[in-house]
């Protein structure tokens, strides 16, 4: 299977995009999705990207639903602070946080989370140390900040990329 | 104008709330790319755009189309798809470069030294 089809989860996805774009489940575009997922699967295996092994569906969708919720509360949050409606003394900066996590993949996820939730940026990752700094808008508490990337996402990234 | 017609009215005004909520989170998130005070405060407001912004917008497309053609119109969940992934590395190269310079010039220790910047 994974001679036949390498990388099989970036071919569902080509697959998903070439139906979505198109806008049918016409066995034309069944078929030539198909071929388009397939070739760039086999594309793939030229780069020599690590493969990625996905696994828990339920820490996947747990993890998206937190994600959504953290990405609308923050977007509220920063509309208060640049309208000014935040009432207290805002003070940013840096935030250094050890992380476990080591899968690029994992790693790349998280660099989503972190970016689109507003409020806070992905400013560096020191893989030798495996230390990530983000920057954080309105910094209340060093220490709250580690607890949610490391209890929040990274515990469930670890189940999904494990 | 005439395909607005047929727009039942409840989804007319859904789609346009969800427009008009889009379009303010982007106008905020612009006006906070001007109004915040360093660079790193100021990269974080555009990216009320990218995600709630876009958000809204993209739904208030595919809720709109989806009626006027009368089954699922969804190729717009790839929009956000797309600007999610892509949106973090635009502002990882902003920020990794900024930093770097304020390193050199020794305006910060090193991103998480304990100095607020």
């Amino acid at each position: 299977m994974t001679r036949l089809l390498p990388y099989s989860l970036m071919c569902a996805g080509l697959f998903g995009l070439w139906l979505l774009l198109n806008q049918s489940l016409a066995p034309g575009h069944i078929l030539l999705g198909g071929l388009i997922a397939m070739a760039g699967g086999w594309a793939l295996t030229r780069v020599e990207l690590p493969a990625a092994h996905v696994r828990r569906l339920t820490a996947i969708l747990h993890l998206s639903g937190l994600v959504v919720a953290d990405i609308v509360r923050s977007n509220i949050a920063v509309l208060r602070i640049i309208l000014g409606v935040a009432g207290h003394q805002r003070r940013s900066g840096f935030v250094d946080i050890p992380l476990e996590l080591r899968n690029p993949y994992g790693l790349a996820a998280l660099a989503c989370i972190i970016t689109s939730t507003p409020g806070t940026l992905w400013v560096d990752f020191d893989a030798a140390r495996g230390v990530l700094t983000i920057h954080v808008l309105d910094l209340i508490d060093d220490e709250e900040w580690r607890c949610t990337v490391k209890g929040r996402y990274e515990k469930l990234l670890l189940e999904i990329f494990a | 104008m005439t395909e607005t017609a047929e727009l039942p009215a409840w989804v007319a005004a859904l789609t346009a709330l969800l427009l008009l909520l889009g379009a303010v989170v982007t106008l905020v998130g612009a006006v906070g790319l001007l109004r915040l005070r360093s660079f790193y405060e100021r990269v974080h407001a555009p990216t009320l755009g990218t995600t709630l912004g876009t958000a809204a917008i993209a739904l208030a497309s595919m809720i709109c189309f989806s009626a006027l053609e009368g089954r699922p119109v969804l190729h717009a969940l790839l929009i956000v798809v797309f600007i999610t992934i892509t949106t973090p590395v635009s502002l990882m190269i902003l920020v990794r470069a900024a930093s770097l310079r304020d390193k050199a010039e020794g305006k910060l220790q090193a991103p998480g030294a304990d100095s607020p910047a």
